[in-house]
């Protein structure tokens, strides 16, 4: 049986009551919005790309303990990678919380934290969410996103 | 016995109820089931599953079709359902109980069929801030191809209507009003008959939303004066996919069809149609028969035990709810009206209602967590969900502290 603990670990808890870069950066050139209308999670994620570089990313918006976390320490695994880099972060990330593939602790470094999330199945929308976010303001589409 | 295990309802024998309904005597992860989501969907008693398995065992035949003895014995058996369901809320005559899948599609019908014909260019329907999105959208879709306006009668904020703004919103351009009458969302019961009274002094019909409140009030079509009331089977201990609208003849007699197809009609054809008399003209096709037993089943079993100790029961336990919920540290009921019946929506601190959800879910403890489906009651609040725990009859005051248990080990994991 899955346990509470392998879901909320005490990085993911803290991550969720202090978020890194929770803020819009100065030099915003893209952003996307994400929604989730199940559990009314929303989230904004802006990026200042220079070329194809991620220089700036941040977020601002709310919703459970597991997105938060996750969009946190998106943006702080993304930063300073190119989009090709980015989106394969994204790819790693979402095989660990579908539990699809075993991406090694190696190349998904502190993001292995949310291994527990594929025993949750109902909460794999929430770990994507920022992620889905963050592919969209990457491709630079305007429309919004849902993870429903 | 310990105070919390004391049953207030003379005559009520809670345990002799649980031991009827099969699936509260399962474990889910690893724990006794606690099932507190039955504003969702109600679980069903045995004799409910019996009847289903017995009208596929024993009668299944077409019904209002052939000549033979199965489907002679299916129709009557169809019938005497709406039969119950008449006296159930109290209908003046059977041909006024029209089946449909469920309350959103007795709503869609009524906004479809009466709607479309009485509502044009600059006029308005009438709905409140805490209606399902069930009484929400088809409206919307409605205004939308007419042109008309939807207007939406605010609530304070114990999650009451306030009735003086709903009086300043019925006009001569209302053609319209469609009210729950309990709220999904907070619980909150409307007063319905003041308000329908108060549309008919200006000539105006009135839908309600009856899918919450059938499960735990006694329903009087008739005592309400209601013009179409909807609601569901399986909120009522009845099977899914199976609902009722209830109209006056009057009214539904002149309403055009909603679904062409088999049984709606008297004759068909090629030029001309002429429709079937009612019920029959607005239950085209074949119907959920088995579910029909099913629902049967249900409301004998509810009369068994009597509506109004049902409702003293969950009265009871919504008290003891919101005491020992109420006086956690950090939670915040969502809904505080006055007359409210067996929904307690609460968020707690800056836990948000999904992590609450899960983590009770671990301990065998099903609630909702989510906008319930009224995302405009959420925007009300300022808040993006709650968790709502919704009472039926077996639930016990032994649950609602394995409920409260279950929410102080949230505390600990986001302590």
């Amino acid at each position: 049986m899955p346990e509470l603990r392998d879901l909320y670990q005490e990085v993911i808890l803290e991550h969720s009551k202090a978020p890194r870069n929770y803020k819009e950066p100065a030099h915003t050139n893209h952003k996307a919005e994400g929604y989730n209308p199940l559990c009314g999670d929303r989230f904004t994620v802006y990026l200042e790309m220079d070329g194809d570089v991620v220089k700036d990313i941040g977020f601002q918006g709310a919703g459970c303990a597991i997105s938060k976390a996750s969009a946190s320490m998106m943006t702080q695994s993304v930063k300073g990678k190119t989009k090709a880099e980015a989106q394969k972060i994204f790819q790693r990330f979402h095989d660990l919380v579908t539990g699809h593939g075993h991406p090694s602790e190696a190349e998904l470094g502190k993001l292995a934290v949310f291994s527990g999330v594929s025993e949750f199945p109902v909460r794999v929308k929430c770990a994507t969410l920022a992620w889905h976010t963050l592919e969209a303001a990457l491709e630079g589409k305007q429309e919004n996103v849902s993870t429903e | 016995m310990s105070a919390s295990t004391v049953e207030a309802v003379a005559g009520f024998d809670v345990e002799k109820i649980r031991a009827d309904f099969p699936i509260l005597h399962r474990q889910v992860r690893g724990h006794e089931l606690v099932y507190l989501d039955n504003a969702a969907t109600a679980q069903k008693p045995q004799a409910v599953i019996d009847a289903i398995v017995g009208y596929y065992e024993r009668s299944n035949a077409n019904i209002h079709r052939g000549v033979h003895y199965l489907s002679e014995k299916a129709t009557e058996d169809f019938e005497l359902t709406r039969q119950a369901l008449q006296r159930f809320v109290n209908a003046a005559e059977a041909r006024e109980i029209i089946f449909v899948r469920g309350t959103t599609e007795a709503i869609n019908l009524v906004a479809q069929s009466y709607g479309r014909a009485h509502v044009g260019a600059g006029d308005e329907v009438l709905i409140t801030a805490m209606e399902h999105h069930s009484n929400i959208v088809p409206w919307q879709l409605l205004c939308e191809e007419k042109g008309a306006k939807l207007r939406v009668a605010p609530i304070n904020d114990r999650g009451e209507l306030i009735v003086e703004e709903y009086a300043k919103l019925l006009t001569p351009r209302t053609k319209l009003a469609a009210i729950a009458h309990v709220s999904n969302a907070l619980g909150t019961i409307n007063p319905v008959k003041r308000m329908i009274a108060m549309a008919h002094a200006q000539g105006i019909p009135v839908l309600v939303d009856g899918a919450q409140a059938v499960p735990h009030l006694t329903v009087d079509v008739r005592d309400l004066d209601a013009d179409f009331y909807a609601f569901s089977a399986h909120k009522m201990y009845g099977p899914t996919g199976i609902g009722a609208l209830y109209g006056k003849a009057a009214l539904l007699e002149a309403m055009p069809p909603y679904q062409g197809g088999g049984d709606m009609i008297s004759s068909v054809t090629f030029e001309k149609t002429t429709w079937n008399k009612l019920p029959h003209k607005f239950e085209a096709g074949t119907p959920d028969m088995g579910g029909v037993a099913g629902w049967r089943a249900a409301i004998e079993y509810m009369n068994g035990i009597g509506v109004t100790k049902i409702a003293a029961h969950e009265h009871d336990l919504l008290e003891y709810a919101t005491e020992v919920v109420g006086r956690l540290p950090g939670v915040r009921i969502i809904g505080t009206a006055k007359d409210k019946a067996s929904v307690l929506s609460f968020v707690l601190d800056d836990v948000h209602p999904h992590d609450i959800g899960t983590i009770l879910d671990q301990q065998g403890i099903a609630v909702r967590t989510g906008h319930h489906c009224a995302q405009p009651v959420m925007e009300r609040f300022h808040i993006p969900a709650t968790v709502r725990a919704s009472f039926a009859m077996y639930n016990t005051r032994a649950e609602i502290d394995a409920l409260a248990a279950g929410i102080r080990r949230v505390g600990e994991v986001f302590a």
